[in-house]
Order: C-alpha cells, then sequence, then structure tokens
C-alpha cells in the first residue's frame, strides 16, 4: 500500500477534496496539525492521517485593515484561532458574519474555497464561518 | 533599585561575568534618506571605535556577528562581509545571524559563546535594517515572513494581525484595555522625545493614541512600532581583558534563549511568550539575580500588548496585571522599574535586525551614566528582552555595572 505522504502539501490537497485532516500518531494517540513526519509528542513515525470534524470554538480574532497586497481587495477582513472539537487549534479567516458580531467564544465550522491559485503554492482556502 | 544591602552582593560578585561590554555604537533611528543598509552600520560601528580610544579596530577586533532579518528589503544577501567591508574592518570573519525582529539579540548571544568558548578575545555584535525605501505594503509582506507561511501569512494573517490576536485573547482573559495598551504608547513616546536618536520625538497623547486609524483591530496605528532604519552596535571582550579598553565596562551576566513554535495558532496559550518566559527564567538563574533586582530593563514593544505582556513573562508583574502596571507609572522614567527609556521600539523605532543590540546600547548608556536626558539614577541592574516573530524566538540578557 502506498503510504500517503504527511507533508503540508498533502494537507492542502485534502482541503481541495474539502477534507480537514490531522495526523494521528498510532503510538501514543497524538493528533496535530499542521501534519510532520513524526509525532512531536513520542517521536514514533508510525502515523496515520485521520478526518476531524470540521467545527470549533473561536479563541481569539483580530479584524485585518491593512492586509498584504494579495488581501487587498477583501480588506477588512476578520482572522482568528478556533480550537477544534478534537482540541487542536487553527488559524483562518472568519467569513458570514460581520466584524463587529464576532466574539471571543462563538462556535464555526470549517468551510473550503477550492479556487486553485494559478501560481505557487498553488493551495486552496479553507476558511471559518458560523454554522 | 539594586539593594546592596540585599545579601545578594556576594553571589554577584562570585559570579564571574559571561563577558563585559567596552564601547557600543548606535546609528541615528529614522527615515535614512538616501543611505544603504551597510553606510548606516558604518555609523554606529564609527560610534563604537570614537567612544573607545584604547582599542585598536584594525589589531584589537577579531570577528562581527550582525543581525540582519530581510534580504528582501534591499535586495541584499551575504550582509556579514558587506557590512563588515563598509565599516573598514576587513578581512576578519563576518556572521550574519537571522532570527526575525531578535537577530541582533540572539547575535549577541553569539558574542557571547564566541568570547567564552575561547576562540575570540574581543568582537563586535551588532545588528542592522534598511526598511523605509520601501512601500508599506512590502515592508508588511517582508515582516510576516517571519510568521509561518502555509498556516498563517497564507490565511492573510499580518505581523500586527498576530499581536492583535494576543491582544484580544490579553482582554477577554484579563480585562486589559485598549486605554492601558495606549499608555504604552504614551509613556514610550515621551522617553523617546528625550532621545536625540529617536526615530519619533514627539511625545503622543491617549487621544491621539485611541483615536489612530486602525491597523489590526483592537491595535492601532500609534501601538504599533516604528518602520524605521537603523543600525547599532557592541564590542565584547572577556573580563580580565575589560579594563585595558575602558575605565567603565559593562557586564553581561545573564544570557537566555528559546523557542517556540513558528505559529502562534500551534501555542497552547495566547496571552503570554513561553520562549521569553524560558529565555528569562535561564537568563535569571545564570545572572543570580531575580526579577525584582532589575533597576531598568528595554523590552521589546513591537506593539504596546508586547509591552504589557513582556513585564508578565519578566516576573515584574503577576499574569494579567501587566496593563495595571504601566497604568500605575511604575514603568516610567521616573518610576520604580524604568523600561523602554529609549523610546522603546515604538519611539525610538525598530529597524528590526538592529533591535536587540541596541536595546543593550541603551542599558550600556545606562549603567555608564550616559544617557544624559534619559539617565536612571543608580542603576546597577539593566535587562534586555528580544522577541522574535510572534514569539518563536526570545532572547533575555542581564547587566550589570562594571
Amino acid at each position: 500500500m502506498e503510504t500517503i505522504p504527511f507533508t503540508i502539501e498533502q494537507f492542502y490537497k485534502f482541503i481541495g477534496e474539502r477534507k480537514l485532516m490531522a495526523v494521528k500518531c498510532r503510538s501514543c494517540a497524538t493528533l496535530f496539525v499542521p501534519p510532520k513526519n513524526v509525532c512531536p509528542r513520542c517521536f514514533s513515525t508510525d502515523l496515520e492521517w485521520t478526518k476531524l470534524e470540521e467545527k470549533g470554538r473561536l479563541l481569539t480574532y483580530t479584524v485585518i485593515h491593512v492586509p498584504p497586497k494579495q488581501f487587498q481587495s477583501v480588506a477588512p477582513y476578520a482572522v482568528g484561532i478556533i480550537k477544534l472539537e478534537e482540541g487542536l487549534h487553527l488559524l483562518g479567516m472568519i467569513r458570514g458574519v460581520k466584524p463587529e458580531e464576532i466574539k471571543v467564544g462563538i462556535n464555526l465550522i470549517v468551510d473550503f474555497d477550492t479556487d486553485m491559485p494559478s501560481q505557487w503554492p498553488m493551495w486552496p482556502h479553507y476558511f471559518f464561518r458560523p454554522p | 533599585m539594586y539593594n546592596l544591602l540585599s545579601g545578594k552582593e556576594d553571589a554577584l560578585l562570585a559570579r564571574k561575568p559571561l563577558v563585559s561590554i567596552v564601547s557600543a555604537g548606535l546609528s541615528k533611528f529614522g527615515k535614512r534618506k538616501g543611505m544603504y543598509g551597510r553606510e548606516i552600520f558604518a555609523e554606529a560601528v564609527r560610534e563604537a571605535f570614537e567612544r573607545c580610544p584604547n582599542l585598536n579596530p584594525k589589531q584589537d577586533i577579531e570577528a562581527l556577528i550582525v543581525g540582519h532579518m530581510g534580504e528582501s528589503f534591499e535586495h541584499q544577501g551575504h550582509t556579514g562581509p558587506t557590512v563588515l567591508d563598509w565599516a573598514g574592518m576587513l578581512p576578519i570573519p563576518a556572521i550574519r545571524i537571522e532570527s526575525a525582529c531578535a537577530s541582533s539579540g540572539v547575535a549577541l548571544r553569539c558574542g557571547i559563546f564566541a568570547v567564552l568558548s575561547g576562540m575570540h578575545d574581543v568582537v563586535m555584535v551588532g545588528g542592522v535594517e534598511k526598511m523605509t525605501h520601501r512601500a508599506t505594503s512590502d515592508v508588511t509582506e517582508f515582516l510576516a515572513m517571519a510568521s509561518d507561511f502555509p498556516f498563517e501569512q497564507w490565511q492573510g494573517m499580518t505581523f500586527p494581525g498576530l499581536y492583535a490576536l494576543i491582544a484580544t485573547a490579553h482582554m477577554h482573559r484579563y480585562g486589559t484595555t485598549e486605554e492601558q495598551m495606549a499608555t504604552v504608547a504614551v509613556k514610550n513616546h515621551r522617553h523617546g522625545a528625550l532621545n536625540p536618536k529617536a526615530h519619533m520625538q514627539k511625545e503622543v497623547t491617549l487621544d491621539q493614541v485611541m483615536s489612530s486609524r486602525v491597523i489590526a483591530w483592537p491595535l492601532k496605528l500609534f501601538d504599533c512600532s516604528l518602520i524605521t532604519d537603523g543600525a547599532s552596535c557592541l564590542i565584547l571582550t572577556k573580563p580580565e581583558l575589560a579594563r585595558k579598553f575602558t575605565d567603565a565596562p559593562v557586564h553581561v551576566i545573564g544570557s537566555g534563549q528559546a523557542s517556540d513554535a513558528i505559529g502562534l495558532y500551534e501555542r497552547e496559550e495566547f496571552t503570554t511568550l513561553k520562549a521569553a518566559k524560558l529565555a528569562a527564567r535561564e537568563a535569571y538563574r545564570m545572572a543570580k539575580v531575580e526579577s525584582r533586582d532589575v533597576d531598568i530593563a528595554e523590552v521589546h514593544d513591537c506593539f504596546t500588548i508586547a509591552e504589557i505582556v513582556a513585564y508578565e513573562d519578566l516576573g515584574f508583574c503577576k499574569p494579567g496585571e501587566g496593563g495595571g502596571l504601566v497604568k500605575k507609572g511604575t514603568t516610567t522614567i521616573e518610576g520604580e522599574l524604568p523600561v523602554n527609556t529609549s523610546g522603546g521600539l515604538k519611539s525610538k523605532g525598530h529597524p528590526v535586525g538592529a533591535t536587540g543590540t541596541a536595546q543593550a546600547y541603551e542599558i550600556y548608556l545606562q549603567l555608564t551614566e550616559q544617557a544624559e536626558r534619559r539617565q536612571v539614577k543608580d542603576a546597577e541592574i539593566g535587562l534586555t528582552h528580544n522577541v522574535g516573530g510572534s514569539g518563536a524566538t526570545a532572547a533575555v540578557h542581564i547587566y550589570r555595572r562594571g
């Protein structure tokens, strides 16, 4: 059986398939994102990909008014860190809610924008939105 | 202030310093139009040599270790020999250190390694960055490179955005207010107004800070440090050689450095920088001093919230009390524990690669009574706190008057 690599490229391939995936250590059951080739807790290389629930709670956020060039057309926009049901943290853009209505603690789900950029790194986007 | 009757002096005197600073230089910070980074570095070096007539630059300096963050700014890599050449110091070895905004704090630590190893008797450490010639959007992009590309930058995150996430978390957890953050800016601008080398030698009011335009909510323009050109350097030697070069050395008695995940989101807590706490713990232990022994500190106020978090990480107050500490006035130049008498990154400016040794320069001036209008009386123990990125690198150093 061909092993699926535990790489960032692969993580984004899954995003393109509308799947939020984490790496799970078969030795100590630690889950982690971003993917790494070795378990950060026990150094085991016996790993597997596992699909996450794609639901979380907002831990902290900001509203970016001065964006980098490639995000100028969507500014101002909110970006936050969520704690997924499995306990992992993920940072992403928050869409579908007015910035002034965002509060720490609100529930958000992970959604996907599978438009593929034409230049490196050619990764699709995930983002967060209210359920 | 450090109390000579506290019973700690025996331990302090018994502990041999790691290295001694025998001279230091700082370029004018600001918009250095028409000046290249290497030329600005040469300006800092010239001051360090002029301050130390007993030192023969061509004979005594054995190596240069220079912090520099971004080759994007000037389309120039290979910084070590480039700045060395312009400072007239060829052909000694030159090493460039990149640790984002902590580049020269780490360069200082590497200079300590170089001297302590016995490989070199006298080395120069320093840092340089030339930033203001680029458009703000370019600078934003280059600075963001110190954060995680696939999981932060790719999501639209910016550098102020990361510290805004820290601010929101701190406000939510501890009730820290935007006004408390603004107070950091007011304080540091008041200090910077006393520093002839500061980028923005101008006081600001609480209202001005609070009503400035939003960059990354809750951080506003005046919560952010300045995009600045500048360079800094220190000359380090073995403590036993220090008196050959100067009657007033400053000893480095503690050095700590630690790392954390590059991605802020990966960390357990967003209200503290774990690497800074670990670096501080190591530096305090090495120096055999505690946070309450510190008389004066330069901390990494890249954003106002960062200074509040620094107070907590360095043990100047308990977690969550940083906002109250600045509000009380404890950290003003007249206060019990003056912090960022130079004006800090906020008002003196933040040429990223130069910041770490620029902080040490201010402590050097203070501990040798050369800080003029912003001189703090009788300071014995100084501390610098230099952070790279959103806290993936932190370097803390502790100094004692020689």
